[in-house]
């Protein structure tokens, strides 16, 4: 029998190449999808590439989805490689989450409050029936228009400040924010970090471990104490100007979950907050991301560090999907070499326990 | 490459890159932290070495790339195709020929010499994390040169198996102050890093670190004065162009335990059959047929 | 002062960077080996085109710099071509001097962050002709001489305090003309 050497590695990867577009097109017959299909019908798909890719641009967004043939974890990666190749011109101001044009805005702790409890477009009631109408094509009716306008909407937590039963928001850390894109992660790594790194991170992650602290792995009693969806301004100021200027809005969704705290020494019993962030509509993503905040807030509020979403350097270093799924992958990248050296070692350690039996045998 | 820089990085990457690698070479056997980037290659497929390499690439230079030893493994045959095109370098796979080469698993057979550069991939930087998972711990050990861990762990690995159980990312201590982790190259490749005459550069991407021994550096594996550092490999000479002292893969050809061994080093295998070495399973150079038979 | 800013950069910053930067990694490789750099550029006085050579490819507005009194008149063309702004040498990671300042007083970094140190860009008079140095450690298969001229008569000595704070200390990159000369902490110096 004739042994061939492994060659021809570049043509081999020219016609994998041609056979994933193939792949990707299917089959010729069926219409095409547009990328402005997948950013109007496919959207909760594209929020959550935008989130995890941490680029705000839907077309993007829905570009790399169809690139990927909708491996959303792919698709963040593709839209990640893009946008570390662009400048950075300017920091934007922090969003006033406060004035956000609302689409929906609940709450669990009050029955009612000042600016009302708006559903919006959400699968919360939805019985999970499969709308067989859906599979043809059919025009959907408009939803009913509210009968006045919504108004800006105070955010619950600061409805409940003047009673000091809720700690206030921390004091804006002096200097720009940390960015973890540009410098590596170091210990003890300050909370802006670690909400950047939970908005970055993988949802399927987080949600786990949201989950494990509801489950006792590092409880934190929580409330959601609102969620709220809509479109925030973005502004920047450009240093000519030296006053802020509206540049567009984008969608977000805002979680503020309240926790009860015991209290220590010095600060009497209140409620904590844990707080999650995300591009677009992703309600799950951004709840989760609350309760994790929250649990790697324990150290900090005298709490046993006992769980793994307590655990601020496990949660970090395990959060990013592109980290986490280039490494996983990269095993079927060949190891024959490692391989070979392990073989050698099992077979000297088989030898080397076979040698004694054989004397005790004789 | 049109609407990219040349070797991909913009340039205030690559100077935040080039500090840190003055730093390593500063430092041996250090880990720097750097602001690694998310570039077009998955996490764990070469992203330190890619950046590394980029940051030091220049028009001049002539690249080698090899996985496993050889220039022909997929992955290297992509990251090759990735500088060709955004930096339009000179490729070879000459270890002699090339000024810079960039490696995953494998230090090349033939000897490096001065002015060369080998970058290593590194999956994991940190050489204990198998026994202290936190790098916050390990990284106050290495401020300590606390290595009493590692010493322990090979200890319990003689007491209980009569020796040191790892074959490959054989730990050494640099400079005789920190213990680094040579990349998963066999333990047979460590002794080539000790007093190379060539620059040895290390990046870890996904884990964000860069490290470095100069030329003529004391490298040493680690081990015991009654348990001295041994280097193994498979007990045979290279079936095509026999070679006894190489590094060998071995090929199964058959379900009835058949098997060739060949070089991992497809250039050393390759330039010594040029030369008119032959193995007992292979055929001279140039004999009609083309692909190499092995009888079995 | 708007003649120093009108003096150009490099002319292709990708192309000369890089080989500024390997001659910059040869030296530290190889220390006291001399290497050319910065030779096509048209330095802003009193820098030597190696020494705005190594400003152009290390420094940026992501890196605290300083600078000392006697090179002032190049300062606008730094802040320009680097895009930062200077700072004091004790909050400084790069610092250019043309007389040595007192090591001691500069940030060496910590033992867990020996990198977080300064790198001490120096101007001399001449490199490869002055006083004799001993040079040995890593980079060097065997100890090697180093001719300087221009630094301090108790250089060895100062040299010896910052050595011997290994890992921790500070690089020095040796400026003069168009050559340059690296001392990373690890080496040895002695008066030859």
């Amino acid at each position: 029998m004739a042994y061939v050497a492994v060659k021809g590695g570049e043509r081999a990867i020219d016609n994998a190449h041609a056979w994933l577009a193939e792949t990707r097109r299917g089959n010729p017959d069926v219409p095409e999808i547009g990328v402005a299909q997948i950013a109007e019908q496919i959207g909760r798909a594209v929020d959550r590439v935008m989130g995890e890719g941490s680029l705000f641009d839907r077309e993007l967004a829905a570009l790399a989805i169809k690139q990927s043939q909708g491996d959303l974890i792919e698709a963040a990666f593709l839209l990640r490689a893009y946008r570390t190749t662009l400048p950075r011109f300017i920091h934007s101001e922090p969003v006033d989450t406060a004035g956000m044009a609302i689409r929906r805005r609940i709450s669990a702790t009050f029955k009612d409050l000042p600016g009302g409890q708006i559903l919006g477009p959400t699968y919360d009631y939805t019985h999970r029936l499969l709308d067989f109408a859906l599979a043809s094509e059919a025009t959907v009716a408009a939803a009913p228009e509210a009968s006045h306008p919504v108004g800006e909407m105070a955010h619950v937590h600061s409805l409940l400040r003047h009673e000091g039963l809720l700690e206030n928001d921390e004091p804006a850390a002096a200097g720009e924010p940390g960015d973890l894109t540009r410098q590596p992660l170091s210990f003890p790594a300050p909370r802006d970090v670690r909400l950047q790194a939970l908005a970055r991170g993988d949802e399927g992650f987080l949600l786990a471990l949201g989950y494990s602290t509801q489950r006792g792995w590092g409880g934190t009693h929580p409330f959601a104490g609102e969620i709220r969806m809509g479109e925030a301004v973005v502004e920047i100021i450009p240093p000519e100007l030296g006053f802020p200027i509206d540049i567009g809005d984008i969608t977000l969704t805002e979680c503020q979950m309240i926790n009860q705290f015991k209290g220590s020494k010095t600060v009497p019993a209140q409620f904590t907050r844990g707080y999650g962030l995300v591009f677009g509509h992703s309600e799950r993503k951004a709840m989760a991301m609350a309760l994790v905040d929250r649990a790697m807030r324990a150290e900090e509020l005298g709490e046993d560090v006992t769980a793994p979403a307590q655990n601020i350097e496990f949660v970090l270093y395990h959060s990013d999907n592109v980290e986490g799924t280039g490494f996983t992958e990269h095993l079927k990248l060949p190891h024959y070499v490692d391989f070979q050296s392990e073989l050698e070692t099992v077979r000297r350690m088989r030898r080397d326990m076979a040698a004694p039996m054989a004397e005790v045998a004789q | 490459m049109k609407g990219y820089n040349f070797a991909y990085l913009d340039e205030q990457t690559k100077r935040m890159i080039r500090r840190a690698i003055l730093k390593a070479v500063a430092i041996p056997g250090h880990q720097i932290p750097f602001g690694s980037r998310e570039i077009p290659l998955p996490y764990g497929w070469g992203t330190g070495g890619i950046q590394v390499t980029a940051a030091i690439l220049g028009a001049d230079d002539r690249l080698k790339v090899i996985d496993q030893g050889a220039d022909d493994t997929t992955n290297a045959v992509s990251i090759r195709r990735f500088f060709a095109r955004t930096a339009d370098v000179a490729t070879t796979t000459k270890t002699a020929d090339a000024t810079v080469i960039q490696t995953r698993h494998r230090i090349p057979e033939t000897a490096l010499r001065d002015g060369q550069i080998i970058v290593y991939q590194v999956p994991q930087p940190e050489p204990m994390y198998r026994l202290e998972p936190s790098r916050v711990e390990t990284r106050r050990m290495h401020a300590l040169a606390d290595y009493g861990l590692m010493h322990v762990k090979l200890y319990e690995d003689i007491a209980r198996l009569g020796h040191i159980g790892i074959s490959y990312d054989y730990p050494v201590m640099v400079n005789a102050r920190y213990l680094m982790a040579p990349s998963p190259i066999p333990a047979f490749d460590n002794p080539k890093m000790h007093m190379m005459p060539a620059l040895q550069l290390f990046g870890a991407g996904r884990e964000k670190r860069i490290y470095a021994v100069p030329p003529y550096t004391e490298v040493r594996s680690l081990d015991f004065v009654d348990h001295p550092f041994h280097p193994a490999r498979a007990p045979h000479a290279c079936g095509l162009c026999g070679a006894g002292d190489s590094y060998l893969d071995e090929v199964l050809t058959d379900d009835r335990g058949g098997r060739l061994f060949v070089c991992s080093d497809t250039d050393y295998c390759e330039t010594r059959r040029a030369d008119g070495q032959v193995g007992a399973e292979g055929v001279p150079v140039g004999m009609p047929g083309g692909a190499v038979e092995a009888t079995q | 002062m708007s003649a120093t800013i009108d003096l150009p950069g490099f002319a292709d910053p990708a192309r000369d960077a890089q080989r500024a930067f390997r001659a910059v990694l040869a030296a530290m490789a190889e220390p006291g080996s001399l290497r050319m750099a910065g030779d096509d550029l048209i330095a802003p006085a009193p820098l030597a085109p190696a020494t705005a050579a190594v400003l152009l490819t290390l420094v940026d507005g992501d890196m605290s710099l300083a600078m000392d009194a006697a090179t002032y008149p190049a300062h606008p063309w730094v802040i320009f071509h680097c895009g930062t702004t200077l700072t004091e040498p004790a909050k400084a990671r790069f610092i250019v001097a043309l007389d040595c300042p007192d090591l001691s007083t500069l940030p060496s970094g910590s033992d867990e962050a020996p990198e977080e140190s300064s790198t001490l860009i120096l101007q001399v008079r001449a490199l490869g002709s002055g006083t004799p140095y001993c040079l040995s450690g890593p980079g060097l298969r065997s100890p090697m001489i180093l001719r300087a001229d221009g630094l301090p008569a108790d250089f060895a000595a100062h040299w010896a305090a910052n050595h011997a704070l290994f890992p921790r200390g500070i690089d020095i990159i040796l400026c003069a003309g168009a050559t340059l000369v690296a001392l990373p902490r690890s080496m040895t110096v002695e008066n030859a």
